[in-house]
């Protein structure tokens, strides 16, 4: 092949890499560094790892992530895949505009637009009828929701678009009923994009900082809001400790979806 | 059942999204509008509704007081709007000059090694910008590891200031953004068929002349769409410019925090972020535009 | 004469597989040759090769005399038509078929006045400047040709140049290449894996195989006499018969199949020989009646296929024997009707084939 690609594209590329992974990396490696100093290496250990776990602010606030994100992204997957059903399966329909509208607006509203407005509107349907009674995980949860079902949205309606229609039309030949038409053929079709929207909502959930800190109340602290205040006070062994766990979790649950992803669907392109 | 299904399915399917939607993002977005007109005051909240019901009746008393605090005050509010659309501006061209060779590389490999780079890009996308800001930071610090190296080096003695400068703000976009880049552009480079650079290359044209003549303008919706998905979030980014910049890269995503937190002034607030809103919209009516010229 | 393109002992190799396993052949300019083959045996590699694209291990390929080895694909006299075409979506008409002159030292007013002649030759006047993506699959395939002929090369390769055609349109740009071929004297090679296309193309083909040239002849010799049972199998329909050599009667060899076979023959052959006989099906008559002929037998037909011009019919004889033949239908023949069960065959010994077992 004499059109490969050129040498000094590679070499780019290569650095475009190192641009993305090196941070990383560097606070990987001194997150094991067992001096105070965060720029002295004074030898390897695991002290600060054994540290977290006597933290208990920001153990509550793991806690409290984990179930904001883990309920914001199950009502999140639920509702993108009705705003994807509509969109794919359904001609036109009325309020077609104003979904697709409200749909993709979230997409690209900065963070600190979404989480004000939303905080003012708290407040005002709180002063107008009672609810909701300050703020804290619940209105937490429905902020991320809220702009979740939208990435969610967007991840499966890819999916059901470059599905076969043809696999539906068979069954409701064959005589099941649209329901179960879609319980027993779309469903499990388009199940990996349901998987991948619900991580990308849980993530998006658990790394948010902006919106949560508007719409949080006193003693409702996400682990965002936290590690973003320690943050403030300077690098410290700790937080590279906690960012460490938390990036090779994120990164190993990302690993294995799109190995699981990447495996489907070479197997089902040799069939 | 399927009678029910097929008369009010549709509708459920369509109208509990919808009405969700409305209610936590559209009701927002007008409330914000709202409290943009009202008179600020010190309670709680701190400010007098321009338009509210409830026991009295139905009131609406909207002041433009706080767009002309804007105004009045535009230094401290203009610099912020030139700040977050200069740096989203160069920060976008930053991403697109790491993007296109690692794009081109991704789109150009053979299939294992392609599933590989493309996790590669994946992966940063999904762990937390505030994360990567933070080891960021470990790098740029004046005790920093960069500044390390330099001083072991013989390089400088004095530690480079790094952060809270405009470097800084780049470092920090392009490591946030730069798969937002590569994934469009990678969709339009690889939808780009061999057979043409070759039938390019059979025809005459040099190297140079089939990346000017064929893959560039080949590439341009790519381009335009992974520039967009650059610079909007960029105008608002809010993390970035509070962890490494200073004063000089103050954005306008900071100074809603500013303004809501700190001073407590949320009418002004909300009236800086429908001005955000606005610089948001522009380039994707503009993009919107180009959309429709290219079909017809 | 010296050969205007010589092609030599040209081999590729992609690791232990051999693409292209020691090809050569020469071509007289203005010839129109074909290579034909089954997909994967190496005739695109081989065209990818002669373009530039890929670099043969071994071999040279020369030009008028000149060495194409180390020149590249943009400086070669060598233009190829893409098997999709491989049009540049972005560019016009135009561009498309100016791209290759535009990269040459011609004034502008030379490129235009030449795209035109090349669009009036193609048929496409005065759609100079529409996009590809507006054009009909024959538009695009006459656009494709224009833009390789534009630089005049002095030799252009065609890479399953009606693939993606239907069949009607097929058979007509088929005699429109042929036609533009001639008017030009370019010499053309088209690389196709449908033995019909070649056999009405070219005044040559070249059918390949695992990476080989196998058979070098015109389209008569080729399905008349096929020097291997895979290039009779390959080019159009054919049964084979396993026999063994009996005797030598002067005129005549008699071998035997399942029944007896007198075969016409000049090779020499030694008694006891094993050798695969195979028979086109236009060459077997079938009858409802003996007619006495040499080389009758009785067989059941097995099914039947109406085309229109003939009749094309599976039959088994003795000893499960299996052919198949054609009966054309301007000769009104009692075997056409459909309520026949049996009939007997006869065929000339001078239409057998006789192949190396």
């Amino acid at each position: 092949m004499r059109y490969d690609v050129p040498l000094i594209v590679k070499v780019l590329a290569i650095v475009g890499f190192g641009i993305l992974y090196i941070p990383v990396m560097i606070m990987m490696i001194y997150s094991f560094n067992s001096g105070k100093l965060v720029a002295v290496w004074a030898g390897f250990s695991t002290k600060w790892y054994r540290e977290l776990w006597t933290d208990d602010i920001l153990l509550s606030a793991l806690y409290k992530s984990l179930l904001i994100g883990m309920s914001s992204a199950t009502i999140s997957t639920f509702f993108g895949l009705l705003i994807a059903i509509a969109f794919v399966r359904f001609s036109a329909f009325r309020a077609r505009l104003t979904l697709s509208l409200v749909a993709s607006a979230p997409l690209v509203m900065p963070e600190a637009v979404t989480g004000l407005s939303m905080l003012l509107l708290f407040i005002a349907m709180e002063t107008t009828f009672g609810w909701p009674s300050g703020r804290g995980v619940d209105t937490i949860m429905i902020a991320h929701a809220t702009f979740g079902m939208c990435f969610a949205a967007v991840v499966i309606q890819t999916r059901l678009r470059d599905m076969d229609r043809y696999l539906e039309e068979a069954a409701r030949d064959l005589g099941e009923r649209q329901p179960f038409v879609f319980m027993s053929i779309t469903l499990p079709l388009i199940f990996p994009s349901i998987i991948a929207a619900w991580l990308l909502s849980f993530t998006l959930s658990f790394d948010d900082l902006v919106i949560a800190s508007f719409v949080s109340g006193p003693g409702s602290s996400t682990l965002p809001i936290v590690i973003f205040s320690k943050i403030r006070l300077g690098v410290s062994p700790e937080i590279n400790a906690i960012a460490t766990l938390m990036i090779l979790t994120i990164s190993g649950m990302v690993l294995a979806g799109s190995m699981l992803i990447l495996k489907r669907d070479s197997r089902g392109k040799k069939n | 059942m399927n009678y029910f299904f097929q008369r009010f399915g549709r509708q459920i399917v369509i109208w509990l999204p919808l009405a969700w939607l409305l209610l936590f993002f559209m009701l927002p977005l007008i409330e914000m509008i709202n409290v943009s007109f009202s008179e600020a005051r010190r309670a709680v909240p701190p400010y007098n509704p321009a338009f509210q019901f409830g026991p009295g009746g139905i009131s609406f008393q909207p002041v433009v007081d706080n767009y002309y605090l804007i105004y009045e005050y535009w230094e401290d509010y203009l610099w912020p709007a030139v700040n977050s659309i200069r740096l989203a501006f160069f920060s976008t061209l930053y991403c697109l000059l790491f993007a296109y060779p690692m794009a081109w590389w991704i789109a150009r490999s053979n299939k294992s090694l392609q599933h590989i780079l493309l996790i590669l890009v994946l992966m940063p996308f999904w762990t937390s910008s505030l994360l990567r800001m933070y080891a960021l930071i470990g790098l740029l610090n004046p005790n920093g590891f960069i500044n390390d190296i330099l001083i072991w080096a013989g390089v400088t003695v004095i530690p480079i200031q790094m952060m809270q400068t405009d470097f800084s703000i780049y470092a920090g976009m392009v490591l946030t953004y730069l798969p937002l880049m590569i994934l469009p552009l990678y969709a339009s480079l690889v939808r780009l068929d061999g057979s043409i650079i070759e039938a390019a290359a059979d025809l005459g044209a040099r190297k140079w002349d089939i990346f000017k003549t064929i893959i560039l303008p080949l590439s341009i919706p790519g381009i335009i769409a992974g520039s967009l998905l650059v610079f909007i979030p960029a105008v608002g980014e809010f993390v970035i410019p509070a962890l490494l910049g200073g004063p000089e890269q103050l954005m306008l995503g900071k100074v809603i925090w500013t303004e809501f937190f700190r001073n407590r002034d949320w009418p002004v607030a909300s009236a800086i972020a429908i001005i955000l809103i606005a610089i948001i919209i522009l380039p994707i009516v503009y993009a919107r535009y180009q959309d429709k010229e290219g079909i017809s | 004469m010296a050969p205007f393109i010589s092609i030599k002992n040209i081999s590729k190799k992609y690791g232990n597989f051999s693409a292209v396993d020691n090809v050569s052949f020469n071509l007289q300019k203005g010839e129109l040759f074909s290579l034909l083959g089954p997909s994967g045996c190496g005739k695109t590699t081989l065209l990818r090769i002669l373009a530039g694209f890929e670099v043969s291990n071994t071999g040279s390929f020369e030009i008028d005399g000149h060495d194409m080895d180390n020149v590249d694909p943009a400086d070669r006299p060598v233009n190829i038509m893409f098997q999709h075409y491989a049009l540049f979506p972005h560019m016009s008409v135009f561009n498309n078929i100016s791209y290759g002159l535009r990269r040459t030292s011609l004034p502008k007013s030379e490129i235009k006045s030449r795209v035109e002649e090349l669009l009036e030759l193609v048929r496409l006047s005065g759609m100079s400047e529409r996009k590809p993506k507006t054009l009909s699959g024959g538009q695009k395939q006459r656009v494709a040709l224009a833009r390789a002929l534009a630089r005049r090369p002095k030799l252009l390769l065609l890479d399953e140049p009606l693939a993606a055609l239907d069949k009607k349109l097929r058979s007509d740009t088929q005699f429109e290449i042929c036609k533009i071929q001639e008017q030009l004297g370019t010499t053309f090679i088209v690389v196709t894996h449908d033995q019909e296309e070649a056999m009405t193309l070219s005044t040559r083909i070249g059918v390949m195989n695992e990476g080989k040239l196998i058979q070098l002849g015109t389209p008569k010799e080729i399905y008349e006499q096929p020097q291997t049972s895979f290039v009779a199998d390959f080019v159009g329909e054919i049964s084979f018969l396993e026999a063994v050599v009996k005797e030598n009667k002067n005129t005549h060899w008699l071998m035997q199949a399942a029944v007896p076979i007198y075969v016409s023959s000049d090779s020499n052959f030694n008694v006891g020989q094993k050798v695969k006989l195979a028979l086109r099906p236009e060459k077997i008559s079938l009858t409802s009646r003996p007619t006495g002929n040499i080389n009758e037998f009785k067989v059941d037909i097995l099914d039947f296929a109406f085309y229109g011009a003939g009749t094309q019919y599976r039959v088994i004889g003795p000893e499960g024997v299996k052919l198949k033949l054609y009966q054309s239908h301007n000769q009104p023949s009692k075997a056409n009707s459909p309520m026949l069960k049996t009939g007997f065959v006869n065929f000339s010994p001078e239409a057998i084939i006789v192949l190396e077992s």
